[in-house]
């Protein structure tokens, strides 16, 4: 197994801590990662990105123009990222702010309208784990059990409290996503 | 007769302290940088610190004090002394660390290194020889050059509007909180040689009761870079010197 | 087995720096390595091992403050990124030439001046043939993984205290700023004052105590038979490195017909070109210099009658290719791959050109 993902989108949408989640779910099942973000202005209100590798191997580069899913948050990301899903590989998009929807046939396209069910569930800040579930519920590389596991060590202990929120965004992203192009 | 049928124990008056080496100072004679060494050296022997004083020299004439003062120095690259006596007194607690620095050294290339090792507080003994002028390289114009004066990069003397005034660094730390202890002295006679070497015993006992820097300027004379005789550059000091960089304390906590 | 641990490269220096029994960083912030002072600082460490941790004014004073520490014989170290890594220079060439060991870490940004943020690779020259004025050479070593940007500040500090000479740990922003699993070593505790009085007082400056000679660190000779003197000391120390320490790790060159060499996280994407150029059938291999002073010349000539091609690939203008050409001598061409501005270019980019070298 070795899944190859670009997450990207505004900074603050949750990307790098969405990126680093995953990456810690995949330790947590005995795979190894790497986790390389866009860094530098970026973080302050621009586009920001992060490349997450989970393997079965070890794993050389950690920089890549090609991926098995790209997760895509915003109008400029899915400029830049569309072209860089290999063909039969996966997009995932939130529709929300999107005006040029992905043209691939070749990929499989999801969408999962985030913005609104975390404001359903009424944290927007839950926003990045609706995301990974909607992921997850396509690419079960990492179960829920460890991606809990992967929670607790990626959330600084006096927000553990927040975990079972966390658990029942993922759950409805499962749930929620939408297939638009399915090969 | 020779020397040794004259220093006889019956005979004696006076004698170097075991803390200055028995090597031949190179200074030009005349020169305050060989007077504020052996105060110095007197010092760590009265208070019985050699084994436990780091001296950091400058770039400058004084580069080679660890010729003259017999303890452990750390030479430090040009006007950086206070990073380097930083680092040595936080990482030996224990220890009495100062720099040794000239005026190039201290208040024009290491203004960074000064101000910020001041305003930290380092438990650490300035001592700075204030001669108004580059002696090492030949007599080229200081930060703490007077208005008016003739030095090898100042031909016609040193203007406001080409130069800058004189730097009165000394004032300027003062200001800083982490200072406790900031004067001005001399060593241009005996009287004044006396207060100097008080005013640096202070400043080594300062750093023991960790009270902060203690930063002992000293208004010397450079008679090769002024190009008077030793008598005439003192002379000199008094008059033009001391108007500017008049001595005293000018902060004691 | 020590439980692995997600972190920043950079993050790994910090705990590496904690738990190897350093006595004291001193740097300045800037971007991509400003989180070793900050982990530093959140660790806290002078209140578990007595590790001082101190923000300098400048890179200027970070580097004159190592001078310090390493004059009386205590682990100190610093970190910055290129620009600050020039301002540092002066006090490098002071380190050298009083023989002081000391770890500087330079994670590499895109250059000239102030030039981006982004990973470069542009700073080998100024690592490896001496940044600072005169002859001096430095340890070198290049960590390709979170893993081995921790490691690596042990070895450093052993090499640097071997050689008594600095030692760089050259990375870059890409090593620097990835997360990967890192297993922390064992605690090495710091040595007493007793213990560097001990092993280093010949020359540290502990204290001059009755009897023993006075110590005076200073890397100034005026006189020029003794300061040619110096100069030898200094260059045996440097053939003796050549001979001792030069680390490299090979990828699939026992039977590689071509050779990619690489370094940091270029080696990382190159070894990914490598596994795609086996798949077409292509006999390529790659060598990754580990330390890049001592570079692995022997083992470029070692190489060399196998091979066809060889080819360098840098996040520069082309600087290592240099000491591969004179491992080489001639015997085969030596191409050349290099992306600047801070761009990154991918294992299949790698591959394409290394492609169109070989097929010129």
């Amino acid at each position: 197994m070795k899944e190859e993902i670009i997450i990207a989108g505004f900074g603050g949408q949750g990307v790098l801590s969405m990126g680093k989640i995953l990456a810690y779910s995949g330790i947590m099942q005995g795979q190894e990662v790497t986790w390389m973000p866009s860094y530098g202005p970026e973080m302050r209100g621009g586009t920001a990105n992060v490349t997450v590798i989970l393997s079965d191997k070890k794993i050389s580069s950690p920089i890549l123009s090609k991926f098995d899913t790209a997760i895509i948050l915003n109008q400029q990301s899915m400029d830049k990222f569309e072209d860089g899903v290999k063909p039969g590989g996966l997009l995932i998009y939130d529709p929300n702010g999107i005006t040029r929807h992905p043209k691939r046939k070749d990929i499989n396209v999801c969408t999962i309208a985030a913005v609104d069910l975390s404001a359903e569930l009424g944290n927007s800040k839950a926003y990045n784990m609706v995301v990974l579930g909607a992921f997850l519920s396509k690419k079960p590389i990492v179960n829920l059990e460890n991606v809990i596991k992967g929670l607790k060590k990626s959330i600084p202990e006096r927000h553990h409290s927040l975990i079972p929120m966390n658990e029942q965004a993922i759950k409805v992203g499962m749930e929620k996503i939408q297939v638009i192009n399915s090969l | 007769m020779d020397v040794n049928d004259i220093i006889k124990p019956e005979n004696m008056v006076y004698s170097k302290t075991p803390v200055l080496t028995s090597t031949t100072m190179h200074y030009c004679p005349g020169c305050s940088h060989g007077t504020v060494h052996k105060l110095i050296a007197e010092v760590i022997d009265e208070m019985g610190i050699q084994e436990k004083t780091i001296g950091v020299s400058p770039v400058g004439c004084a580069v080679f004090a660890y010729n003259y003062v017999d303890i452990d120095w750390q030479q430090a690259a040009h006007g950086r002394a206070p990073a380097v006596a930083t680092a040595t007194k936080r990482l030996h607690p224990e220890k009495y660390v100062f720099t040794y620095q000239g005026d190039g050294d201290l208040a024009s290339i290491g203004t960074a290194e000064i101000m910020h090792a001041c305003n930290r507080g380092e438990n650490i003994v300035v001592i700075f020889i204030n001669n108004a002028i580059y002696g090492m390289t030949g007599g080229q114009m200081a930060p703490t050059t007077l208005l008016g004066m003739k030095t090898a990069t100042t031909p016609y003397g040193r203007t406001k509007e080409l130069h800058g005034s004189p730097l009165r660094i000394t004032e300027l730390l003062a200001q800083l909180e982490g200072t406790c202890y900031v004067t001005r002295q001399s060593v241009h006679n005996a009287a004044s040689a006396r207060k100097t070497k008080r005013a640096i015993r202070k400043a080594f006992e300062n750093s023991a009761l960790g009270k902060g820097t203690s930063f002992v300027e000293v208004v010397s004379t450079c008679n090769s870079g002024w190009k008077l005789s030793p008598v005439k550059a003192n002379e000199w000091m008094v008059e033009n010197m001391f108007p500017k960089y008049p001595v005293g304390d000018i902060k004691d906590l | 087995m020590a439980e692995k641990i997600l972190m920043k490269g950079n993050e790994a220096i910090a705990h590496a720096a904690i738990r190897c029994g350093c006595d004291g960083y001193f740097g300045y912030p800037i971007t991509p390595q400003s989180e070793i002072m900050e982990t530093l600082m959140e660790e806290q460490p002078w209140e578990t091992t007595g590790m001082v941790v101190l923000q300098a004014e400048s890179e200027t004073s970070s580097i004159n403050m190592i001078y310090g520490g390493a004059c009386c014989g205590k682990k100190v170290m610093t970190s910055s990124s290129s620009p600050g890594v020039s301002l540092m220079c002066e006090g490098l060439s002071y380190l050298a030439g009083a023989e002081l060991p000391c770890l500087v870490v330079n994670v590499v940004r895109g250059g000239p001046g102030l030039g981006t943020i982004q990973p470069g690779q542009g700073d080998y020259f100024q690592a490896v043939k001496g940044g600072g004025h005169g002859d001096y050479k430095m340890v070198v070593l290049a960590p390709s993984s979170a893993q081995e940007m921790y490691d690596f500040v042990d070895l450093s500090f052993e090499l640097a205290f071997k050689y008594r000479t600095p030692a760089m740990i050259l990375a870059d922003g890409v090593v620097g700023q990835m997360m990967e699993t890192v297993e922390l070593r064992p605690m090495k505790p710091r040595l007493t004052n007793e213990q560097i009085i001990e092993k280093y007082s010949s020359w540290a400056t502990t204290g001059k105590t009755p009897g023993r000679k006075q110590n005076v660190v200073t890397s100034l000779a005026l006189d020029s038979i003794i300061h040619e003197q110096l100069n030898n000391t200094l260059q045996a120390k440097y053939r003796k490195m050549e001979e001792d320490d030069v680390r490299f790790e090979e990828i699939m060159c026992d039977d590689a017909e071509h050779v990619i060499v690489a370094y940091g996280c270029m080696a990382r994407i190159c070894e990914s070109t490598v596994e795609m150029a086996r798949k077409e059938g292509i006999k390529l291999g790659l060598l990754r210099p580990i330390t890049l002073f001592p570079f692995p010349t022997n083992e470029i000539n070692r190489l060399v009658p196998q091979l066809k091609t060889m080819m360098s690939v840098e996040l520069s203008a082309g600087q290592m290719v240099e000491d591969v050409r004179l491992a080489v001598n001639g015997r085969i061409p030596v191409n050349f791959f290099g992306r600047l501005g801070g761009i990154v270019p991918s294992p299949d980019e790698v591959f394409e050109a290394f492609k169109k070298a070989i097929n010129k």
